[in-house]
């Protein structure tokens, strides 16, 4: 049987309270939050750790393809895909490819994922905004999920299988952006409501006949689209309760367009029990039914953190941080060089360790360099070590400091001293967390972000965040 | 094999060193040029007489062109050499060893930083291309991180520590008031360092080295030669370097409460110059301050006070002006300011004074000893390069 190995999602730490617009504007807002992936963030690099706990869990998890969608790429013409297969450390005989621009596109690299052979890594990531007050500023959300798609095999099962698919497409404008532009536009909301409730309808009950299915047969209805109010009605017309993360993704993190549909599916099996029947629906120039049914399995794997506790765990972002974070407002730099570009041979030589945080090991003394070194310090060797993985290492701080000076896009810079329970020392900056939050002997974690973006490189790296 | 030094072999018979500060007026080629004529002045010696140049600049020129020119020397060796913040230093080192090789008789070693140029705040390092994933953050907030460490080590409060700092900015503030060629000739008060804005950690602006422009130089010949020239020449007793190879930034028991590589460069000094006890045995000791935790650190590494014990030889006045050891009685990097590839000689300039007795009165130092210290280190807490010189007026035993 093929079908949704594993899932995980990923929220960023921040969260925007959308009542903080209307104070600072006198306008726009609502209630709620939203979620805000941080200045050192962008949609590859959330996509990563969306991936990283269903990968190299189990030695039948062996690769074949990644696939990626998001119509906020940190990229075009370059592959961002394979920006995550080096995080990921993946083999070099992996395919890694990009679906992007239009949130369907989402829709294709989970169909890609189910018509494939082999495992198949199947992600969307999007960060979602709008000008200050608009709706999409403030009914949006940034997030990302991952999903590893195969077969079951000895040591793993297939939590939730495919039933079928079945999709319509119809060429109408109702939400659209200039390839140059990061805020999208949107045609009077009626027509679009008209539009995606007639589809969304027909779709549905064209997918029930084509899979031999009725209404009663399912246990979560989930319904995925930009246009959040034809999905509200579309919803109220079929007269099918709502999956609960439904609800609880719009009021707490918003609608991250291209990635929702995958949140929503994520939360619907996190919630499911054996035997139930998910049915997924995405609004986007068409429609796009999907049928799932859970497995006896299916409460065999969690990730590691509940879509509920990533809801629930976070800090509030002041507006104001928001704003320099996206662009919109400027706030003056630090009086210090930005960063140089990085070097793209550079790069590509240390990609094991920019990437993948590969560090080396001597096998004798089992001293760990970070970054990785042909040389021991130790003993007169050369060329003699093993490869240390960093990335799931956990550690703790020796010492830290706040750097007030620097250049940061988001200043001050929190840098910590850490300790690897496994062995190792690295200084290495702090994120997702505010200077007061951290001390000696905090508990860390690593996260891949994205530290600074020169001549539009985006330098990629790893940082350290806090363990509760 | 050995670290032999050269003690006694080579003298220094002129130096030069401008004002240092915000020179908005002076290029890199003015400074080069003012310094080096301050030298010639005090000997009979020219341009012409010297064998061969090294120029110590961190990043302010490239190749010995940028000394040959300013001074207009025609098809001489001239060399630059760098080496972070012990550029300065490191010229001396080479001119010293050209000279005590036999190579040549005569050489000059320039020191010199155009930093006020840049137009940003602080130093910045000049961009090498990488893959991005080294640290950026500033040399200010790599010292900060010696400070709470050293409180932890030793059960110092916080409240005692920022007292032990303030204490030393304030002290190399004082000695820098007595100094014409201070970036800062201004007393400050502890409660003014306290309440400066914060830069890194604990550290406050005032705990931070000033950012200057500057260039100092020397004269260098064969010791036999020195009395030729002047009348009180600075022998070499020591020179020493020694380079970290960057383990502390990996490895878990380094603790960020002393500097391995300049206990190494004291320890090979002390043994070139034969000194057991250098609390005693020294007049003076120029010492790297760049942040005020930094010096309290060296108190303990280059010897003067034993572990943990130099936060409370700070507080009892050990290292002022009128202390058993005056520590930067030429107000150091903090209130000379730290024009990076000057400061290593500018610390040999206040040697030359001070040995020469010549410094202006109010720091000139009464001591029975003839022998002071420079120390010079550059890169940061892990990472770092180290230079120690001693001098003395002693001559050659012959």
């Amino acid at each position: 049987m093929r079908g949704i190995i594993r899932y995980s999602t990923y929220l960023p730490h921040w969260r925007l309270d959308r009542e903080e617009i209307a104070k600072f504007f006198g306008q726009g807002g609502g209630r709620g939050t939203r979620s805000v992936a941080g200045h050192d963030e962008d949609t590859t690099t959330m996509a990563v750790e969306a991936l990283r706990p269903v990968v190299g869990v189990d030695q039948d998890d062996e690769i074949s393809r990644v696939y990626f969608s998001t119509c906020s790429p940190a990229y075009l013409d370059k592959t961002n895909a394979s920006t995550i297969h080096g995080a990921l450390g993946l083999d070099s005989r992996v395919g890694a490819y990009d679906l992007g621009g239009a949130t369907r596109s989402s829709t294709a690299s989970l169909l890609a994922g189910f018509e494939s052979t082999g495992n198949c890594l199947v992600c969307m990531s999007e960060i979602r905004g709008g000008l200050p007050t608009s709706p999409d500023e403030t009914q949006g959300g940034d997030g990302a999920c991952g999903f590893l798609i195969g077969s079951e095999s000895a040591n793993r099962d297939v939590l939730a299988e495919l039933i079928g698919s079945f999709s319509t497409t119809e060429e109408f404008l109702d939400r659209w952006r200039e390839p140059t532009s990061e805020l999208s536009k949107t045609w009077e909301e009626r027509f679009g409501e008209y539009r995606y409730l007639d589809l969304g309808v027909s779709g549905f009950n064209g997918a029930c006949e084509k899979f031999g299915i009725v209404p009663g047969d399912i246990g979560q209805l989930v319904i995925s689209g930009t246009h959040t109010r034809a999905s509200i009605a579309l919803g109220k017309k079929l007269g099918i309760p709502l999956g609960s993360i439904q609800s609880e993704l719009s009021e707490k993190v918003g609608n991250m367009a291209g990635a929702h549909s995958g949140l929503l599916l994520a939360g619907a099996i996190e919630g499911a029990g054996p035997g139930e029947i998910i049915a997924l629906i995405v609004l986007a120039d068409g429609v796009d039914v999907m049928f799932f049914r859970t497995t006896e399995a299916v409460k065999s794997w969690h990730q590691p953190e509940t879509l509920g506790d990533q809801i629930s765990k976070y800090d509030l972002v002041p507006y104001s941080k928001f704003l320099s974070w996206r662009g919109m407002v400027t706030v003056e730099p630090p009086r210090r060089p930005e960063p140089a570009r990085t070097s793209s041979s550079a790069a590509w030589r240390s990609r094991r360790w920019k990437f993948g945080l590969e560090a080396s090991r001597d096998p004798v003394t089992e001293t760990v360099y970070m970054p990785p070194s042909r040389v021991s310090m130790e003993r007169d060797s050369v060329d003699q070590m093993d490869v240390a993985a960093k990335s799931a290492s956990k550690g703790t701080v020796v010492t830290y400091t706040v750097d007030r000076l620097a250049y940061s896009p988001s200043p001050p810079i929190v840098f910590a001293i850490i300790d690897f329970d496994d062995g190792g020392r690295f200084p290495v900056e702090m994120t997702d967390c505010s200077p007061d939050q951290v001390d000696i002997g905090k508990r860390v974690e690593m996260t891949f972000r994205k530290l600074a973006v020169s001549e539009g490189i985006r330098n990629y790296f790893w940082k350290a965040r806090l363990i509760d | 094999m050995g670290s032999r030094g050269i003690c006694d072999k080579v003298a220094i018979v002129a130096m030069g060193c401008t004002t240092f500060g915000e020179h908005w007026d002076k290029s890199l080629d003015d400074l080069i040029i003012d310094a080096s004529i301050e030298a010639f002045s005090g000997t009979e010696l020219t341009k012409d007489d010297i064998d061969a140049f090294w120029i110590g600049t961190a990043q302010s020129g490239m190749s010995g062109i940028t000394l040959s020119k300013p001074l207009q020397l025609s098809n001489k060796p001239v060399t630059r050499v760098e080496n972070y913040c012990t550029s300065g230093s490191e010229a001396l080192r080479a001119a010293a060893y050209a000279v005590a090789s036999g190579a040549y008789d005569v050489a000059m070693a320039v020191g010199a930083e155009k930093v006020k140029d840049s137009g940003y705040q602080g130093l910045n390092q000049f961009p090498i291309p990488g893959d991005g994933t080294g640290r950026t953050l500033t040399a200010a907030a790599m010292f900060s991180m010696v400070a709470p460490a050293y409180c932890k080590k030793y059960g110092v409060s916080q409240d005692d520590m920022s007292q032990v700092l303030a204490r030393i900015s304030v002290k190399n503030h004082h000695n820098g008031s007595l100094n014409p060629r201070a970036q800062f000739q201004k007393e400050i008060s502890v409660d003014t360092v306290l309440k400066s804005p914060r830069v890194a950690g604990m550290l406050g602006v005032f705990d931070c080295a000033g950012v200057a422009d500057g260039a100092a130089c020397a004269i260098i010949m064969r010791a036999e030669d020195a009395f030729k020239y002047t009348d009180r020449p600075v022998f070499i007793k020591a020179l020493s370097f020694a380079a970290g190879s960057g383990s502390g930034l990996i490895d878990s028991t380094y603790d960020y409460t002393h500097f391995p590589e300049c206990e190494a460069a004291a320890r090979d000094a002390y043994g070139q110059a034969s000194i057991e006890d250098p609390r005693s045995q020294l007049m003076m000791a120029e010492v790297h301050d760049c942040f005020t935790p930094t010096e309290l650190v060296l108190m303990e590494d280059l010897g003067f006070a034993p572990r943990g014990t130099a936060w409370k030889e700070v507080l009892a006045g050990t290292f002022d002006l009128d202390g058993a050891l005056p520590v930067n009685p030429d107000g150091g990097l903090k209130s000379f300011g730290h024009p990076v590839g000057a400061s290593g000689l500018r610390m040999i300039f206040e040697c030359w004074l001070q040995l020469r007795r010549q410094a202006p009165k109010a720091r000139q130092i009464e001591s029975k000893s003839n022998l002071a210290m420079t120390h010079n280190l550059g890169g940061y807490p892990g990472e770092m390069v180290s230079f120690v010189s001693i001098l003395g007026t002693e001559p050659p035993k012959t």
